[in-house]
């Protein structure tokens, strides 16, 4: 892209990533095309999980892999309780050395919506060990604003269900999210193409976190570039301020000097 | 000095002998060189900084979990 036209950077606690978009590492067909994704996508921060080791897993060796080019940004995926994520961010921290966290505190497995109260809680802890949060929350402006007066750095409201692809259920509470809290917000989980990427960013939003949508794409690789493409267009078309919307034509060609017959 | 007793302790929910061992002598066992990066052990849910690894001995009924970064979203 041109770089007199290029989007505004993305700030997060104060570290700043000219890409908004966020992509996790998780579903693809094989590591190989994991990689290239990634890549297609421009994305900057990569999310990540921590789980035991097994005996014979003995490491996948995505820290080697990743670890030069991107920044990691470490997931408390799969935890039900405040007191399982902070542990886990913990670990997290240990392993990766960084103090950025997307905290994911879930209710149940059907949904895997947050359990926002587990979440404030867990979040209150993380800001308080010196943690960067960025919490996976619910659409919901008043859960935002809470999560913004704790520290967070970000917020990162869903779209729809995590995996569901069933793109902005609710934009209009993205947008009040937008204008009432003054951190970056995130669109995570729900976008299903790059459309849905597009809208998100002409609401106003900071950036999107995706994985599924890349990662089960047919061809995950093209899908990545969409959706580094769709960012990249909703924000402009954002930053560009749309013109409003009118019942009635207007015409677009001058009316003076029209022949008449 | 890996001195035994019929103590045991967990290992990522795995029960088995307890020995004196230290974290490194623990990873060792399974494939893991303590050098590498991405890998982090809390024992009883406190994290154990990595430089205190070498110092660190297992204890009877401790409950250690070793975790290594995976793919996520």
């Amino acid at each position: 892209m041109d770089a007199k036209v290029a989007t505004n950077c993305l700030t997060i606690a104060g570290k700043e990533f000219s890409s908004r978009l966020m992509i996790g590492t998780s579903r693809y067909p094989n590591q190989q095309v994991m990689l290239r994704a990634v890549e297609a996508s421009g994305a900057e921060i990569v999310t990540v999980s921590v789980r035991r080791v097994s005996m014979e897993s003995g490491g996948e060796g995505l820290f080697e892999v990743l670890g030069d080019k991107y920044h990691f940004l470490p997931n408390t995926a799969g935890c039900f309780t405040a007191r399982d994520a902070v542990v886990t961010a913990e670990l997290a921290r240990e392993a990766l050395e960084t103090d950025w966290i997307k905290l994911e505190v879930i209710g149940d497995d059907e949904t895997l919506f947050p359990d926002v109260e587990q979440l404030l809680r867990g979040a209150e802890e993380l800001v308080k060990k010196g943690f960067i949060v960025l919490p996976y929350c619910n659409d919901d402006p008043i859960t935002c604003r809470k999560l913004e007066d704790i520290g967070c750095a970000a917020v990162m409201p869903l779209a729809a269900p995590i995996g569901s692809g069933m793109g902005i259920r609710n934009p209009y509470n993205l947008r009040i999210i937008r204008e009432q809290v003054s951190i970056p917000v995130i669109v995570d989980a729900g976008v299903g193409t790059a459309s849905d990427a597009a809208i998100a960013m002409e609401l106003g939003c900071d950036g999107i976190l995706l994985n599924t949508a890349i990662a089960g794409a047919r061809d995950p690789v093209k899908m990545a570039r969409a959706m580094r493409l769709g960012i990249e267009g909703g924000r402009l078309a954002f930053e560009a301020g749309r013109i409003p919307r009118k019942l009635y034509a207007m015409a677009s060609s001058p009316t003076e000097g029209a022949i008449e017959l | 000095m890996n001195e035994t007793t019929d103590s045991t302790i967990t290992v990522n929910g795995e029960t088995r002998p307890w020995s004196s061992q230290d974290i490194p002598a623990l990873l060792g066992e399974r494939g893991i060189d303590s050098g590498r990066g991405g890998v982090a052990v809390a024992i009883n849910g406190e994290v154990v900084p990595r430089a205190d690894w070498g110092q660190t001995r297992l204890k009877p009924d401790d409950r250690i979990e070793i975790v290594h970064i995976v793919r996520g979203g």
